[in-house]
Parts: structure tokens; sequence; C-alpha cells
């Protein structure tokens, strides 16, 4: 799918519920040609920013949008990825700190 | 004083790999980088067993600048254990 495609679909879905992309869009075009690599490699969009194990039911908690990204939203006003932000975040309202991971390791497959 | 040798694990679709990856091209730092999520199999697994010993959470990317060890584009740590 063509980036730009797949960033109106994707904005008009999440924007709803409260999530905006970063407004780098740089950054992001970044990330949503990441996305894509990765359903070209995996099949499914996994988070570009963690190690997939390429089996779709280990990977489930970081297909994006990640089961991650409302906690750390909800904390940090941003994704781990900072890829999906809140409108705080984007209008600098809110310090733009690092996101730590979340995803406990014990959950990466080797 | 001789310069600290740096080592990154990252990925290749990561924007915070890329990020660090572009500092320290700007900073002309001449460092060593293994995309993980490009090796399989045996190699992959020994890598994250590398990685696990400097960072038990195995994210990316993981940094090694001389003894210290920095996870995620922390801009300011970077510099400051580059001496820059």
């Amino acid at each position: 799918m063509d980036i730009e495609k797949l960033y109106e679909m994707l904005r008009k879905a999440q924007e709803p519920k409260g999530y905006y992309f970063n407004k780098d869009k740089e950054r992001t075009f970044e990330l949503l040609e990441a996305l894509q690599e990765n359903k070209e490699r995996y099949g499914y969009m996994v988070c570009p920013c963690r190690l997939a194990s390429g089996e779709r039911e280990g990977d489930k908690d970081i297909i994006c949008p990640c089961v991650y990204r409302e906690p750390d939203v909800e904390e940090y006003g941003s994704c781990y990825c900072n890829l999906y932000v809140s409108q705080e975040w984007n209008e600098e309202n809110i310090p733009h700190e690092y996101v730590p991971e979340r995803r406990p390791p014990d959950k990466i497959r080797f | 004083m001789p310069e600290n040798s740096v080592t990154m694990y990252s990925l290749s679709t990561c924007s915070h790999c890329k990020s660090v990856k572009k500092l320290l091209d700007e900073c002309t730092i001449q460092y060593e980088f293994t995309d993980v999520d490009l090796l399989k199999g045996k190699e992959r697994t020994a890598i994250l067993e590398d990685i696990k010993k400097f960072n038990p959470n195995c994210s990316f990317p993981t940094i090694i600048i001389g003894e210290k060890v920095i996870v995620g584009y922390k801009e300011k740590e970077i510099k400051e254990a580059l001496g820059l």
C-alpha cells in the first residue's frame, strides 16, 4: 500500500480514539515504511522498534498498535516508537521523555 | 586518552536505532553495529545471549561505549559517554 494512503487510513481510525501520529512527518513516514516492510517480511505489521520472532502467536502483543501503546501514551504521551502520541505531546505541552520498554523480556522468543 | 570503542545492537527497522546511527555518523564516530532482526537461527540466539549480559531487557538500541551501556536513543548520555 502507498504510505500516504496507509497514513490517512490509520489516522482516520486512530485519531478518534485519541491517538495521533507524531507531527514529525519524516519520522512517522519512516516508521510506516518500516511497518510495511515488516508486513512483507512477517505477514503482519509488527512493531519496528522491537525484535519479532516471526511467529504471529508470540508476536501478537507487539502487532501495531501494540498492547503497550495505551499505558505508554497514558504515562509518557507517546508509544515506545514515538509513532502514536497524544495531542499534548504533539503540542509540546508535556516533556518528550524517553519511553522505556514495557514489554516483559520473557516475551521475547529466541 | 584512548578512544572508547563503540558497539551497537540495533534493528534495521527501528527509529531509535536510526537516530543513534545518524548521531554517530554526524559526530564522525566509528562504530560497529549488528542489526539483530536480519540474523537468523543460531547466530541470532548467540547475539541475544550477548545482549542480555548488557541489557537484560534485550531492547534496542543497546549501545556499548567503552564500559558504559546505554539503552535507547539518549542523546545527552551518548554524547557524554563519547566525551563530546
